[in-house]
């Protein structure tokens, strides 16, 4: 509250500073969110280890599951030029887990800030701990797409097509997608106070989200309990339309395509195919229920 | 609203404790604008707890505080809105550049992007380190970046500025500079500093002191005030036999106090004390010294230990716990 009006002119106005005008709330607040997610983008892109070993993981799962058991599974749907086979199944699965992983991996950054003591000159500037919590999101996000984006080279490998077009409609789904794990992850961290305590706890968590996600296999004649985890787990809602989106850009016949949820390629709830607006509005609806749960533990004062 | 008949800090039975150790004992301060305030206290006093909870990074556990006029528990965007600090631990992102960290703090406190270059530039040159400015953190100095986090502490100019151990393990030069420079702001713009230190130049710096030992206030006055406590002449006598003269000085009701083979006394009149004490212990005084007492003093006398001796034991805690119970020194 700075003190302007009728009383201002009795005493000295203490509040506010004593040099220089201030911006307004609104732009201080925007100002302080650009300024947290900048600060991530910079830390990410001086970290090369970091960029290299995270590109060189995805490779790996590629050339693992996709080449190594490709020939074992055989093709999917479809026969002949029009077959989808396992590496390309698997294709839209590694993006997907390369956003999650890093949008995961990224909030550690907040821990980190806490045993460095850089949190601290966060929390006493004059932002919303909520502005904090998302800067800290969205600064996650956009490293955690960027990283998935990376993938995209490797997809001449495996036999996938990515126009323009495609790669436009893939980038709002990744970063939703890396919102909502990023939000996830800066909730788990919040209250955290080692680095080794979040890592092991995040280990935890993400290994089943990612790989009860559907990510690794089709979901067609898994033992039903699987089912349910794999239909309860947000993360499948966030898979699923990258991988729809992809294989539907790959020119296959309408009939193979139809036939998509039945092989076990797109997610269905109930004999339905669940469509990519329902996966959209289920991933954002969590995406928002973890970002406001993050600011709510960011905010609690010791 | 907050005006400047208000005091700039105003703490009532402010407490806080961690489990069964109270760090901060139900502390009463009031401190006025423009003041510079001082606390003063052995490691584990309760100094950057106390400043926690004044900069709302830490709740109360009992009792309140105003700064600024602003409530630290309800109203604590307003608090953070009128004050700036200079953490004792590091708080720098060492991945970043000085000028980078140092825009980090400008945007967050709402500092217009066009004033921006000129005040980073200005608060660099002030710390020496503009030809350092586009360097990463990482391979600074621990001077340097002492130097840097003071250069942002003071990059906005709040109403209210709480500084930690400032300088701390800075050179002389810099730390000359830095206070040249608070001085200056507090002449151009009135804020009111509110600091912990270990130096004692800098301690004579302030306008009031508090001397706080277990998280309790055990004095409060000026500089000059507090020396008054001590009162009279401090005299240290280098004998061979120190335990011989404390208890000596012990039966003329003189308190003495013995590091070595030096016995230091505080005496009405230095200047007939020295040649009386010579003749009681003919050929045994190698030398004597007699001098005014200083915060030094005043420190030893109030919590058992000289300044120079807390900052180097860190964690003295049980020797002066058990001076506490020995009922050597009065409190407030
Ligand atoms: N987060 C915490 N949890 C538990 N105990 C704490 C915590 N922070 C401080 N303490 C304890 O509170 C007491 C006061 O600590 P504080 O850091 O305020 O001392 P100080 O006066 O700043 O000392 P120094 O001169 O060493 O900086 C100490 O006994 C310390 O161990
Ligand atoms: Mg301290």
């Amino acid at each position: 509250m700075t003190t302007v009006g009728p009383d201002a002119a009795e005493g000295r106005d203490v509040t506010s500073a004593a040099v220089g005008v201030r911006s307004s709330r609104t732009a201080m607040t925007v100002g302080a969110v650009g300024i947290i997610w900048k600060r991530e983008m910079l830390r990410w892109w001086r970290d090369k280890p970091r960029i290299i070993g995270s590109t060189g993981f995805p490779l790996i799962f590629l050339l693992v599951f996709g080449s190594g058991l490709s020939g074992a599974m055989g093709s999917l749907i479809g026969d002949g030029a029009q077959a989808v086979n396992f590496e390309q199944f698997i294709f839209p699965g590694i993006i997907a887990m390369s956003v999650f992983f890093a949008a995961l991996f990224n909030a550690v950054s907040l821990v980190y800030d806490r045993e460095f003591g850089i949190l601290k000159e966060v929390l006493v500037a004059p932002v919303s701990r909520a502005a904090v919590a998302f800067g800290k999101t969205l600064g996650g996000a956009t490293v955690a797409t960027l990283q998935g984006t990376v993938v995209f080279v490797f997809a001449p490998l495996v036999g996938i097509r990515l126009s323009p077009l495609l790669v436009l409609q893939l980038w709002p789904i990744m970063f939703l997608g890396a919102f909502a794990l990023s939000s996830m992850g800066v909730a788990m961290a919040a209250r955290m106070r080692s680095i080794e305590s979040f890592q092991m706890i995040n280990q935890f968590v993400m290994f089943p989200l990612i790989f009860l996600s559907g990510i690794f296999f089709p979901l067609q004649g898994l033992p039903p309990w699987m089912g349910v985890l794999v239909r309860v787990n947000p993360v499948s809602y966030a898979v699923d339309p990258l991988r729809r989106l992809i294989l539907e850009a790959q020119g296959l016949p309408d009939e193979v395509l139809g036939r998509l949820s039945e092989s076990g390629l797109a997610l269905s709830l109930g004999g339905q195919q669940v469509g990519v607006a329902a996966d959209i509005a289920i991933v954002a609806g969590f995406g928002i229920a973890m970002n406001v749960l993050a600011m709510w533990l960011i905010s609690i004062r010791d | 609203m907050a005006h400047a008949q208000d005091p700039a800090i105003l703490t009532e039975n402010l407490t806080r404790r961690f489990g069964d150790l109270v760090a901060v004992d139900h502390m009463d301060l009031s401190v006025g604008h423009g003041q510079v305030f001082g606390f003063l206290g052995p490691n584990g006093a309760g100094k950057t707890t106390a400043i926690a909870m004044l900069t709302t990074l830490l709740r109360p556990t009992e009792g309140r505080a105003l700064v600024a006029g602003h409530d630290v528990e309800r109203d604590a965007a307003g608090v953070r809105r009128a004050i700036g600090i200079v953490f004792q631990e590091p708080s720098l992102d060492e991945r970043l550049t000085a000028r980078e960290n140092l825009e980090f703090h400008a945007v967050l406190y709402g500092m217009p992007r066009a004033e921006r270059p000129q005040r980073i530039g200005e608060a660099l040159r002030l710390v020496d380190l503009d030809d350092r400015a586009d360097h990463i953190v990482e391979k600074f100095s621990g001077g340097m970046r002492r130097r840097l986090e003071i250069a942002r502490g003071l990059l906005h100019v709040p109403a209210v500025l709480f500084l930690d151990e400032p300088t701390l393990g800075l050179d002389p030069q810099s730390r000359r500079s830095v206070w040249q420079h608070i001085r200056t702001l507090r002449e151009t713009t009135g804020v009111t500093v509110f600091m912990t230190t270990h130096y004692m130049e800098e301690a004579e710096f302030c306008d009031r002191i508090a001397i706080i030992d277990h998280g309790r206030i055990v004095a409060l006055d000026t500089p000059e005030g507090l020396k008054n406590l001590v009162g009279g002449d401090v005299v240290v006598l280098t004998t061979p036999d120190a335990q011989a003269m404390v208890d000596y000085l012990g039966t003329q009701s003189l308190d003495a106090t013995m590091r070595d083979s030096e016995v230091r006394v505080e005496v009405d009149d230095g200047a007939r004390f020295i040649p009386r004490v010579v003749r009681g212990f003919p050929g045994e005084i190698d030398g004597a010294s007699l001098r005014r007492p200083t915060l030094d003093d005043v420190f030893l006398k109030l919590t058992g230990r000289t300044i120079r001796e807390s900052e180097l034991n860190a964690g003295d805690v049980s020797r002066s716990r058990m001076r506490r119970s020995m009922g050597s020194r009065g409190r407030r």
